[in-house]
């Protein structure tokens, strides 16, 4: 059981570090002020999540690991993040989609998880459910300024659609650690989420006058830590001064 | 009224130290003074996120990634406040970036310089959020009304700035070898250029005396520079590292330190566009501001249709 719910920490704990990752990378870039302070305060939700999980997640493995050491010592093949949240930030419509993606689903994961039998996951879940439900109305707000809003802003959004949807798949990956868990109560079925997700999104897309990709081969494998080859260098630059001068003090 | 009267009234309430506030009448001068500097001071929050923004993806610890996120979006928060304050005065906030990208408009010359390592990032908080609370602390009671109640609330934030930038110092300060010459090389290179913050000295800066009169400036460039150094020499001492000036002497009877000889060359040869990321840091704002303008226009197109249905 430990076993199993330090692995599903890690896989939450890796989505959160390796999005907010990418979010940062919008600092003093952002198309409008407003924007640059929402993305980075949307990011730095998302590493607090992170920080968290990885803080339980090292509580639970009991071998004395900190959440630096999970987040900065592991390697590309022992991360778990969803794929999607490794996707490059492209220009701002990819990443309102992305966003967007990623929110519909947690809204409903993280709600879930805040009844979890596990207290310390169902603390940290209500916790992220209220950010998550700003998130939301974020980029909710945009999904539909950009997809009903020019010519050239509906093309954007709907290439990155065209691009990126083949990732979501990837959101709701389930392994063995899975059927334990939910056995438990500590942890939400993943098939029940996804309906819900596809149902909001259906009509997300709809409303942005958004064509949803057809027949998309869905790109899985993060959950044996096969990625994409963005993964790598997010943790080359991530983890870059932390191993330069190992086991100091920062 | 006539103008003489107008002026009278307006002298009268800078004398009692009243604010001015955006109905009242001012003299062109005042307003054209307040919007170089209010802007000026916004463009320098806004292009202060790029130097700091540099070590976000790279932050050695989540907890340091997480403070400095904060901090970021606190400059970026601060830049707000400050466009709207110069919109009081009758500038628009497109109006004054366009300024900023033209090269027509000036931001604090410090952000010119590169954040080469981790301690560029303490040296920054420590030291140029520190001169900035220096100056901040003193417009809390300048006499323009918007000005001053936008510094209110960014000085609170500016404390906690100075604050994390002296602790990453202190950590690195107190570390290994490496970490340690990572602290001093930061110090060594952000030294001078804190002090050039505070601008020209006294008696070659063409503002100041009227600044002084308006009460828009309550203290001198020099005199807010003194005050910096005689408060952040012994914050180095404290965490033994040595300030790069030989010059640097305690004066017993004046209470203060005797420091060196600013390289005002330097200054100038930096504002005039010679810095060593100038260029940089006017191309990642245009930069910026040229990407977005699909998804402004989207913004604005979206909201007139909003409107319009609306209004049907
Ligand atoms: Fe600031
Ligand atoms: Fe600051």
């Amino acid at each position: 059981m430990e076993k199993a719910l330090f692995n599903y920490l890690l896989r939450l704990a890796d989505s959160s570090l390796i999005i907010g990752h990418r979010l940062s990378e919008w600092c003093g870039h952002g198309p409008v002020l407003e924007e640059d302070i929402a993305l980075t305060n949307i990011a730095l939700d998302f590493v607090g999540r992170a920080n968290a999980l990885y803080e339980y997640a090292g509580k639970v493995e009991g071998k004395g690991r900190t959440e630096d050491d999970l987040a900065y010592l592991r390697n590309e093949r022992d991360f778990f993040n969803n794929l999607l949240a490794e996707q490059p930030n492209g220009d701002y419509a990819q990443t309102i989609l992305r966003q967007y993606l990623t929110d519909a689903f947690e809204i409903h994961f993280y709600e879930a998880l805040s009844t979890s039998k596990d207290e310390t996951l169902a603390g940290i879940a209500a916790k992220s459910l209220k950010e998550i439900q700003y998130h939301l109305r974020h980029s909710s707000s945009w999904m539909l300024r950009l997809g009903d809003g020019t010519e050239e802003s509906n093309r954007r959004l709907q290439n990155a659609l065209n691009e990126i949807y083949r990732f979501t798949g990837s959101l709701f990956e389930t392994d063995e650690n899975d059927s334990v868990l939910i056995a438990a109560g500590i942890v939400p079925d993943l098939s029940a989420i996804q309906q819900q997700w596809q149902k909001d999104v259906d009509a997300m897309l709809e409303k942005a006058m958004l064509k949803k990709p057809e027949n998309v081969w869905m790109q899985k494998g993060n959950l044996q830590g096969k990625h994409t080859e963005h993964l790598g260098y997010i943790l080359a630059e991530m983890q870059s001064l932390h191993r330069a001068l190992p086991g100091v003090k920062w | 009224m006539d103008l003489l009267k107008l002026q009278e009234s307006f002298d009268a309430k800078i004398e009692k130290g009243d604010c001015i506030e955006p109905k009242d009448w001012m003299p062109d001068d005042y307003r054209k003074t307040l919007i170089r500097q209010i802007s000026q001071h916004a463009h320098s929050e806004i292009v202060g996120m790029l130097p700091e923004g540099n070590w976000i993806t790279r932050a050695p610890s989540l907890r340091r990634k997480m403070v400095l996120l904060a901090k970021v979006q606190d400059e970026g928060g601060h830049g707000l406040y400050l466009y709207s304050a110069a919109e009081t005065m009758g500038i628009s906030r497109d109006e004054m970036i366009e300024q900023l990208h033209s090269g027509k408009a000036k931001y604090s010359s410090i952000f010119n310089y590169p954040t080469l390592t981790w301690a560029d990032i303490g040296a920054i908080g420590w030291l140029v959020d520190g001169a900035a609370i220096m100056n901040q602390v003193m417009l809390q009671r300048t006499s323009y009304g918007p000005y001053a109640r936008a510094m209110v609330r960014i000085c609170k934030e500016e404390s906690f700035h100075q604050r994390q930038g002296y602790e990453i110092m202190s950590v690195l300060a107190a570390g290994t070898h490496e970490q340690k010459a990572m602290a001093q090389d930061a110090l060594n290179r952000w030294w001078w250029p804190s002090l050039m913050m505070f601008g020209p000295p006294d008696a070659d800066s063409p503002h100041t005396a009227q600044s002084v009169r308006w009460k828009i400036k309550r203290e001198t460039n020099d005199e807010l520079r003194n005050k910096f150094v005689d408060r952040t020499v012994p914050q180095a001492e404290f965490i033994g590292l040595k300030v790069p000036d030989k010059d640097l002497k305690w004066n017993e009877a004046k209470q203060g330190y005797d420091w060196g000889k600013i390289n005002w060359d330097e200054f100038y040869n930096v504002i005039k566009g010679n810095g060593p990321c100038n260029k940089e840091r006017l191309e990642a704002r245009r930069k910026a501001h040229e990407n977005g303008a699909w998804v402004r226009e989207a913004a604005a197109a979206y909201a007139a249709k909003q409107q319009q249905k609306a209004a049907a």
